[in-house]
């Protein structure tokens, strides 16, 4: 019998782009806030990026309800961690319960690609990068979405990270200073703006230091 | 799969001040195997114009034979070398011919014109011109090298520093592609000189 | 008899050789690759002494910008321009294809082209090919019966308007041009109006971007305003500027000094004898 119906299709691509970098004493996580689908902007001001405890921050691109509805977990989840606890989860912490959260979902997945920035229980900046799928790893600096491949050589140019095969380990941090981290962000994502059709609008980047979360935001063309 | 992933490929022109730059990678591979680690991408035409074709590599050396065959008919009836204005539109009209039966390969055209404007230039695998006063990309890597040209291009750069930019923007965006790599090719083209140079690059 | 041994240049025309081994290949699983399109957002509206068209700039190949300042309004004949959505090369071939016909008419008739002529041979060559060259194209002009304006789908159909919107963008253009429009408009409130339809197509549709080309056409003869405006420049450029923190090794350097072209002065003194 020929097909009947049409094929269910559960998803959508949002686009957008995330980036975090990870310094000796920061962590600067960023995100444009476009939302389109298919040629479509649906919004010019939707933020991508979640702070899911103090000094952690987490941003996603991908599918938005299943983004939204991956934060609306965590923050439920880490309600339940402070009641028990009586504190804030550290970022570590929250990266294991992101992969784990995202695992659970194995075989009908959130499509959102994450990365986690914050700062560890030294004051060290973090960054975790995530599949779809909960795969995760701790690295110096990333990028996901839809510009990542035109973000990600210029990231690898600058700040060529070490091999995570050496030993005794590597260091993941950047050596950038905090000015130097924020305009680096600020440039690769002007170039992927200029590029990638479903990065733009407007950059919005979260440092996170001792001094707790600033935020800024930047013009990226609206085309 | 798509074609262009059979034998990966990354290709890249530049303009700086009175002169070009055109580099590619030197990788042949068939889908993930690497078969060659020194392989030509880019030819010459003559002194003053270079061809990068990048796809699929049976068709790309099939049109560059048919290219340098025109374009020895042209010189003999002529008595001059092609300008890279006409190339271009030789180039064109050839893979346009195909139009429902394309050769699957995108060119990248880089030459000195006239009074040694530099003159930059790719297609797509039916014949659209792109001109560019900046960069041209092309191969599997061209949205890594879209990114990189586009954070490291700077105007009106001297030759040395052409080289630097265009081999950085090339290794480390090659890095980021499965299906490219192993090193560099840049040609570095002056009013004067043809600077070409081979570059280390990770083996892997 | 005996063909050529070598293959001359043909005479024009498409040649369909590779398409049993594209087909082939295709069949086996490996995807031709894309082509790029001009996503698009093209208009033209008639004013009072003529024709004004639009364009935006960016050529896009899927999610890829590949051209951010690409001309997409194509001359035609002197008094007659064509805006072009639809596949890039499909587009230019046949806007060069018609605009050499209607020269070589003009030569043989010595008489300026009409708007019709350049319509009939665009939509003969698109209905031909039955869709397969997809080029959707305004055409506008000015001739000897007065201002003309068309749209012309791929398979072939045309249509006889006002104004007129093609591409991915042109719902939100033609959201400006039915609010806006009226009879008579002046050349600056054309232009004006062709600028607000255009823009609204950069700015709502994904497909289109970068800058605005314009075009006006009147009797008195044609104005092609290139980025006429520019609404899109680079938001960011660090002051500092990039170093690399690590040089590239060079493994081989090979010089070719380029030989210097010999003048030939001419003149001078002739050879005694």
């Amino acid at each position: 019998m020929t097909k009947q119906q049409a094929n269910w299709s559960p998803y959508d691509n949002n686009g957008g782009s995330c980036v975090a970098i990870a310094g000796a004493d920061y962590c600067v996580v960023a995100a444009d806030t476009r939302m389109s689908t298919g040629y479509n902007i649906l919004t010019r001001d939707y933020s991508k990026l979640c702070k899911l405890a103090d000094k952690c921050v987490m941003a996603s691109s991908g599918f938005q309800a299943d983004v939204k509805a991956l934060q609306k977990h965590l923050a439920a989840r880490h309600l339940i961690y402070q009641h028990q606890h009586n504190k804030q989860m550290s970022c570590p912490a929250m990266a294991q319960l992101l992969s784990n959260t995202l695992y659970y979902k194995r075989f009908f997945p959130y499509y959102s690609f994450n990365v986690l920035g914050g700062l560890d229980n030294e004051g060290k900046g973090c960054v975790f990068t995530y599949d779809a799928v909960g795969s995760y790893e701790k690295v110096g600096y990333s990028s996901l979405g839809s510009g990542s491949t035109l973000i990600m050589p210029f990231l690898d140019n600058q700040l060529k990270s070490p091999s995570p095969l050496l030993l005794p380990a590597q260091d993941a941090v950047t050596p950038l200073v905090e000015a130097e981290a924020v305009d680096l962000v600020k440039t690769v994502f002007a170039s992927a703006s200029e590029r990638d059709i479903y990065t733009g609008d407007k950059l919005e980047i979260v440092v996170i230091n001792a001094d707790g979360i600033h935020r800024e935001y930047m013009d990226l063309r609206k085309d | 799969m798509s074609i262009f992933e059979y034998n990966g490929s990354a290709l890249v022109a530049m303009v700086g001040k009175n002169c070009f730059a055109i580099a590619s990678d030197r990788r042949l591979g068939v889908q993930l195997q690497t078969i060659a680690t020194d392989f030509q991408r880019i030819s010459k035409i003559h002194d003053r114009l270079f061809l990068g074709l990048s796809g699929l590599a049976t068709d790309a050396q099939t049109l560059y034979q048919r290219l340098v065959f025109r374009h020895k008919l042209y010189q003999l009836r002529e008595e001059r070398d092609m300008k890279p204005e006409t190339f271009a539109n030789l180039v064109s009209a050839l893979l346009y011919e195909k139009r429902f039966g394309p050769y699957f390969c995108q060119p990248v055209i880089a030459g000195l014109g006239d009074e040694d404007k530099p003159f930059i230039c790719t297609m797509d695998s039916i014949g659209a011109k792109e001109l560019a006063k900046d960069f041209v990309v092309a191969g599997t890597a061209s949205e890594s090298l879209y990114g990189a040209c586009e954070s490291m291009f700077k105007e009106d750069m001297e030759p040395d520093e052409l080289f630097e930019t265009v081999s950085q923007a090339l290794l480390s965006s090659v890095d980021r592609d499965c299906l490219s790599g192993w090193g560099g090719h840049v040609y570095v083209v002056t009013p004067t000189e043809v600077k070409e140079r081979i570059l280390k690059g990770r083996m892997d | 008899m005996s063909k050529s041994v070598v293959e001359m240049p043909p005479k024009g025309g498409f040649s369909f050789d590779l398409c049993k081994r594209n087909e082939m290949l295709s069949k086996k699983g490996v995807n031709p690759p894309s082509f790029r399109k001009t996503g698009t957002t093209i208009v033209g509206l008639i004013f009072q002494d003529g024709v004004i068209l639009g364009a935006d700039t960016r050529a896009t190949e899927g999610p890829i910008v590949c051209d951010k300042n690409c001309e997409k309004i194509h001359y035609m004949a002197p008094n007659i321009y064509c805006c072009g959505a639809g596949t890039a090369a499909d587009t230019e071939a046949v806007t060069d294809m018609v605009s050499s016909q209607l020269q070589l008419h003009r030569y043989h008739t010595g008489r300026e082209s009409r708007v019709v002529t350049a319509l009939t041979l665009l939509k003969r060559h698109l209905f031909n090919y039955q869709g397969y060259v997809s080029a959707a194209l305004v055409l506008g002009g000015v001739d000897v019966t007065g201002p003309h304006l068309h749209t012309i789908y791929p398979h072939g159909s045309t249509d006889t308007l006002p104004f007129a919107t093609m591409g991915s963008g042109s719902l939100a253009a033609m959201a400006v041009f039915e609010s806006k429009y009226r009879e008579g408009l002046t050349r600056d409130e054309g232009i004006a109006l062709v600028t607000e339809a255009i823009c609204s197509g950069i700015f709502n549709d994904l497909g289109s971007g970068s800058n605005v080309d314009v075009c006006v056409i009147t009797k008195a003869g044609k104005e092609y305003l290139r980025n006429h405006l520019q609404p899109n420049p680079r938001t960011y450029t660090s002051s500092k500027g990039y170093s690399f923190p690590k040089k590239t090794e060079v493994l081989l350097t090979k010089i070719t000094p380029l030989k210097e072209k010999v003048e030939i002065i001419e003149g001078g003194d002739a050879m005694e004898e």
